[in-house]
């Protein structure tokens, strides 16, 4: 088989929609809002319009807060999912395991106040307040492809700052060798941590990881936002993780606690099945899943069903100029 | 007197099975243009297209011990369009699969068949439902004679194949392929008689 590492100028498929671009058409959309708006409201139960528009948040969504940001240069060659998408498609399966389960169960979530602990192998562990810390911390908007396990694929503008930075700040010590990372525990506001069922038959609190040198790279970010506001907590309100390089799961949501430790730590993946899911979950179009090649992905963009369209998967989801060193003594395929 | 409304409530029976295998049909040609299937609508489509075709199945099987219970041999008129639609409705899963998730990429579709199991599944079933619905044009029936019911006969293979394409199909949670399954088998052994018969068939000499 033929194996093409493209340079970083080719990765794009398909063309940019510039910032300004959905911004105006954004605006547009609000400007009809309340004539228009409202019966796209009444319509669409989901409110979800798949040719090509944006979505008003519906009545019942948890509020969301504009940020502060500098926002990213359009990146050459990519078309943004609309924002409706990326907030009605989820995993997240303590709020059930349908992709619009998230956006139904989650809106009560408490988001505020929230604390993140940073401890482990570190000299100055703490807890930050989150929600200072976003408006404290300089915020960038990061345009990332992201490439979900199960094949399909988004372009999302993530709103964050970079975790090597961050944790900067606690004064790793030369025993951290990986970062173990914890999302809320709460079966109160979580119905899939109540019931197996509901949940997936994951063992929670869901728990993932990184190498120390994946979590330090630039890449790397935890995101705060998407689309200029607050996250809302269907995609990991208030603060979550974002690796572009690797399959959608690794980005784990609403974290707790971040740990730095000597040993790989365990994730909630790979604990429920072994064999389908690895530590290191890198994008490769090589490497099948059991059930499905991972050669394509189907993207989800504007349009509706009849513009769906199937891609090539790129090494390392485009980012393997960045970041393939970081494996370069690594069977990839024993360490999936 | 009885023949003839027996007749009649065939008839409507009839109607109501084009009906009820068109309409929600026509309910996915809606939720397409309003958007209702979600973010990722191709796999939402092609699921409902292949629950349908399992359901269609399972009815289809329900007619003959059916007809013969309740003494109501016009019963049996339901069998060829409930098997033309399970065709039609295998081939829109089938075609929606080919062209919107795969997007005819037939270097990737021949890939995909030989080495995911359940897929060869699927389309073996669906090999055998375009055999059956091409021979239920009347004048092959004739001419096949004693064969055709033996073809025909592959209908019990094919529900099976379809739920087993749907068990190996699923992500996790095994309850619901399990239940499909149940009623597939439960169904079978209530004709059972007709299944052994049909595969002693193949043994004897023409």
């Amino acid at each position: 088989m033929l194996i093409k590492t493209p340079a970083r100028s080719t990765l794009g498929e398909t063309q940019t929609t510039p910032e300004a671009a959905y911004v105006s058409r954004r605006s547009v959309i609000r400007g009809l809002g309340a004539g228009l708006g409202g019966l796209l409201l009444s319509g669409g139960a989901s409110g979800l319009d798949l040719f090509g528009g944006d979505k008003k948040e519906a009545a019942g969504d948890a509020p969301r807060k504009s940020l502060n940001f500098s926002p990213q240069q359009p990146a050459p060659d990519l078309i943004l999912t609309p924002e409706a998408k990326v907030t009605n498609h989820n995993n997240f399966y303590e709020f059930g395991t349908g992709k619009t389960d998230p956006a139904q169960n989650s809106q009560g979530l408490k988001t505020e106040p929230w604390t993140l602990t940073v401890e482990g192998e570190v000299e100055k562990p703490g807890t930050v307040d989150v929600w200072k810390l976003m408006h404290d911390i300089g915020l960038e908007e990061r345009i990332y492809r992201m490439r979900c396990v199960e094949a399909w694929s988004m372009v999302i503008p993530w709103v964050g700052f970079e975790l090597g930075k961050f944790l900067a700040r606690f004064q790793p010590t030369s025993r951290a060798k990986f970062v173990a990372f914890q999302t809320l525990y709460d079966p109160e506001q979580m119905p899939g941590q109540r019931n197996r069922y509901i949940g997936g038959g994951v063992d929670y609190p869901y728990v993932e990881g990184l190498r120390m040198d994946e979590a330090m790279h630039p890449l790397t970010i935890l995101s705060v936002g998407l689309y200029g506001k607050t996250l809302p907590p269907q995609n990991g309100a208030p603060i979550r993780l974002v690796v572009p390089w690797k399959y959608g799961f690794k980005g784990i949501k609403s974290i707790v606690k971040i740990k730095l430790v000597e040993k790989m730590p365990p994730t909630s993946w790979n604990k429920l099945a072994p064999n389908e899911y690895g530590f290191y979950a890198n994008v490769n179009p090589n490497v099948d899943h059991p059930r499905w090649s991972q050669a394509s992905e189907r993207f989800i963009g504007p349009g509706g069903v009849f513009a769906v369209k199937r891609q090539p998967t790129l090494p390392f989801n485009g980012y393997g100029e960045e970041v393939a060193s970081l494996y370069k003594n690594m069977d990839l395929r024993k360490f999936y | 007197m009885a023949a003839i409304s027996k007749n009649a409530v065939a008839g409507l029976l009839q109607i109501g099975v084009h009906i009820g295998a068109l309409l929600p049909l026509l309910w996915l040609f809606y939720a397409i243009n309003a958007g209702r299937l979600g973010g990722d609508p191709v796999v939402e489509l092609i699921h409902y297209l292949g629950m349908g075709t399992i359901r269609l199945l399972l009815l289809t099987l329900l007619v003959s011990p059916l007809a013969k219970s309740l003494r109501f041999g016009q019963l049996n008129r339901l069998r060829r369009p409930l098997g033309l639609w399970c065709f039609v409705w295998a081939s829109l899963h089938f075609s929606a699969w080919l062209a919107l998730d795969l997007g005819l990429d037939w270097s990737l579709i021949g890939e995909e068949l030989v080495k995911r199991t359940y897929i060869l599944l699927g389309f073996t079933c669906w090999l055998i439902l375009l055999a059956l619905a091409i021979t239920s044009i009347p004048a092959l029936l004739r001419k096949m004679g004693k064969n055709w019911k033996k073809l025909h006969g592959l209908l019990y293979v094919a529900v099976l194949l379809a739920c087993w394409h749907f068990w190996w199909s699923v992500k996790s949670g095994w309850i619901e392929p399990a239940i499909y399954l149940v009623v597939a088998l439960l169904l079978l052994l209530w004709r059972k008689n007709s299944v052994i018969r049909w595969m002693k068939s193949f043994g004897r000499s023409h």
